[in-house]
């Protein structure tokens, strides 16, 4: 499938980002039930579905340019969103290797790396980038390794160093957090980083969540999908901005629900970078508008059902105490049963 | 386990009377780069697999390198390399895997090696070298047998080397870790007598075991035959006395995940009904035993096996 770029819109101000039919076609609906419970949803990341997000293990799409212009912009505003520290050079070096050898494998018509030993050349012809380098040595790009090429790739990426049958969250290029803060979670350990989730902890997820990312080896990589709510296609939703966009969850009502409340869904990878033994953990966010969703009838009922019957603690760590039932009223009547 | 690496050998030296090194060299692209501390697990023409730590530069992805100690009671392995090896044979190799990874935050790195235990201490000490790191190497061996290496560390090395060439000079613990600093980090990897005194004096010396890291070269022992049945697949197997059950389960085609068969890592505890289990694995706690088993080093005895596979 050829993959075709967008004209920039923006994840800001006026929200003119908009999914394309065959966007919403590919759109990761994230529940295989009628009901929602955490779990330790993990499985291998091979390639499947032609054409869908589980072809690549980096999936590009028609988004690929506005989120760039989008990723720039919160870079601008706050350098700290990109962080690595001094233990996790070898991390962000191996990064920028797993990112250049999947796009130029995976998007050749977009990217092309050639390698001489350590002189390396990475094209990037979406965003027009033609740049020599000796691989190891930052001083040869525009700037750090993992900004360089985060710059360049959609969706979020944190580093996890493991020591002590652990996972510390010592780097990370963050600029479409669902709630939560790099800069914050620096120098955390994995239960540390998701003490605010409720009920999963006594449920045992993290225990054996963790477990089982330690024991991730290099070229088997593992993924999983999260989902929450957002309002306006808004990407950074951070800690840092709360000032802008918390007070619009008190802005819904049954006129604007359909087109204000996405659907927000991370395909997280988690990879073991062969060099450092870190572990890439990545986050591709796609988002979806209420309008878009109920396009799909079957996705719009089982949303109703999920959303009318999730536990309360999930619900308000996932923010949409305040406008809930009026989502849940207006999803209803794509539901034959309700 | 998918995804082994066809390899040549093309190199076979003899380091010391005891100890062959052998260099392997990728049939198709470059072999997969690796971390510090990792090892393979080569698949021998004999049907025999073991874990073998990589000693080759971590950036050098044209060749690996590994080193193989004869073993008086080989079950095959090691004699095979030892016997029949030669250069130009095909070879096959799963991708490195880590168990034994530096640790990032310490300020002080303090290696101990015995014996062949030097193995994954060389790209350690290549990487810490490049890391411009603090670090210092205690190596244990006996002059002329197993003293691989030691020229060409002490070249590269220099005051860095403390070398105990027993039975002269034994390597003295509890001096090694007296009085270091805060942040300090001991490596170890040899026998596991060496690791049971090391966790015992690093205890009475007030040192967290968080600090302590170590690998046992520890690999299947041959013991008696014994027969396995399998719970879902419905077969039954025959163990020889030279063979782990896991090779057993191997060669029956039912692939169990599999990293160190050392017993050690922990991937391929296997559940069983019924029947007698030697445990010989350093994973389960005695609770788990009563369930579980490790098929890479453990074995059945007395009353007939049958697993949850």
């Amino acid at each position: 499938m050829s993959l075709t770029f967008k004209p920039v819109g923006s994840y800001h101000q006026d929200f003119s980002f908009r999914n394309s039919e065959e966007a919403i076609q590919r759109f990761p609906f994230p529940f295989p039930e009628d009901q929602y419970m955490y779990s330790v949803n993990l499985e291998p990341a091979t390639s499947r579905n032609p054409g869908s997000i589980f072809e690549h293990c980096f999936d590009i799409d028609e988004h690929y340019r506005s989120e760039m212009v989008e990723r720039n912009r919160v870079l601008e505003r706050d350098p700290r969103r990109c962080l690595v520290m001094p233990h996790m050079q070898t991390a962000a070096w191996d990064t920028l290797a797993m990112l250049m050898e999947h796009l130029s494998q995976d998007y050749p018509q977009w990217f092309a790396l050639s390698r001489d030993g350590d002189q390396w050349q990475w094209q990037n012809h979406a965003l027009g980038i033609d740049q020599r380098f000796t691989y190891g040595d930052a001083d040869t790009l525009p700037c750090e390794p993992l900004e360089y090429i985060g710059r360049q790739v959609q969706g979020d990426f944190a580093l996890l160093d493991q020591r002590e049958g652990d996972l510390f969250m010592d780097a990370g290029i963050v600029t479409c957090p669902a709630d939560w803060s790099l800069a914050f979670d620096a120098g955390m350990s994995f239960k540390q980083w998701h003490s605010p989730v409720p009920m999963a902890h006594q449920m045992g997820v993290f225990d054996r969540a963790l477990k089982y990312l330690v024991n991730i080896q290099v070229g088997q990589p593992v993924r999983r999908l999260n989902w929450t709510l957002t309002i306006n296609p808004r990407l950074d939703t951070s800690p840092e901005t709360f000032h802008e966009w918390g007070s619009d969850r008190a802005s819904i009502t049954p006129g604007n629900v359909g087109s204000l409340v996405h659907l927000r869904v991370e395909l997280q990878v988690m990879a073991r970078l062969p060099r450092s033994n870190a572990l890439m953990f990545s986050i591709r966010t796609y988002l979806i508008s209420m309008d878009e969703l109920v396009t799909q009838p079957a996705w719009a009922q089982r949303l109703h059902r999920v959303l009318r019957d999730l536990p309360d603690a999930i619900a308000d760590y996932k923010g949409m105490t305040l406008y809930r039932q009026t989502l849940v009223d207006w999803l209803s009547q794509f539901d034959s049963q309700a | 386990m998918s995804g082994f690496i066809p390899v040549r050998v093309t190199d076979i030296r003899q380091v010391t009377p005891v100890i062959r090194e052998v260099s392997l060299q990728s049939l198709g692209t470059a072999l997969p780069k690796f971390s510090a501390g990792s090892h393979i697990q080569v698949l021998l023409p004999n049907g025999k697999r073991n874990a073998y730590s990589l000693l080759s530069d971590p950036l050098d992805t044209r060749h690996y390198r590994i080193a193989v100690r004869h073993q008086e009671n080989s079950r095959g392995g090691s004699r095979y390399v030892h016997e029949q090896l030669q250069v130009g044979d095909e070879l096959r190799i799963a991708p490195p895997a880590n168990l034994f990874p530096l640790h990032n935050e310490a300020h002080l790195h303090i290696l101990l090696a015995a014996g062949i235990g030097i193995t994954p201490f060389m790209p350690y000490c290549t990487e810490l070298l490049r890391r411009g790191a603090p670090f210092e190497l205690h190596y244990a061996y006996r002059n002329c047998i197993s003293d691989a290496y030691v020229a060409q560390l002490r070249d590269l090395l220099g005051e860095r080397l403390h070398c105990y060439d027993s039975p002269q000079r034994r390597l003295d613990l509890k001096h090694v870790l007296s009085n270091r600093p805060l942040g300090s980090h001991v490596y170890a990897c040899g026998p596991q007598r060496l690791l049971d005194d090391l966790h015992q004096q690093a205890a009475s010396l007030g040192w967290s075991d968080s600090r302590i890291h170590s690998e046992a070269f520890s690999a299947a022992q041959s013991g008696q035959p014994f027969s396995v049945q399998l719970l879902r697949s419905r077969q039954q197997l025959n163990v020889s006395a030279d063979q782990s059950l896991l090779e057993a389960l191997e060669a029956a085609g039912v692939e169990v995940p599999n990293l160190c068969r050392g017993g050690v890592c922990g991937q391929c505890q296997t559940g069983y009904l019924q029947g007698d289990v030697e445990h010989r694995d350093h994973f389960l706690s005695p609770d788990e035993k009563a369930a579980s088993l490790m098929p890479c080093v453990s074995r059945g005895c007395g009353q007939p096996l049958l697993l949850d596979l």
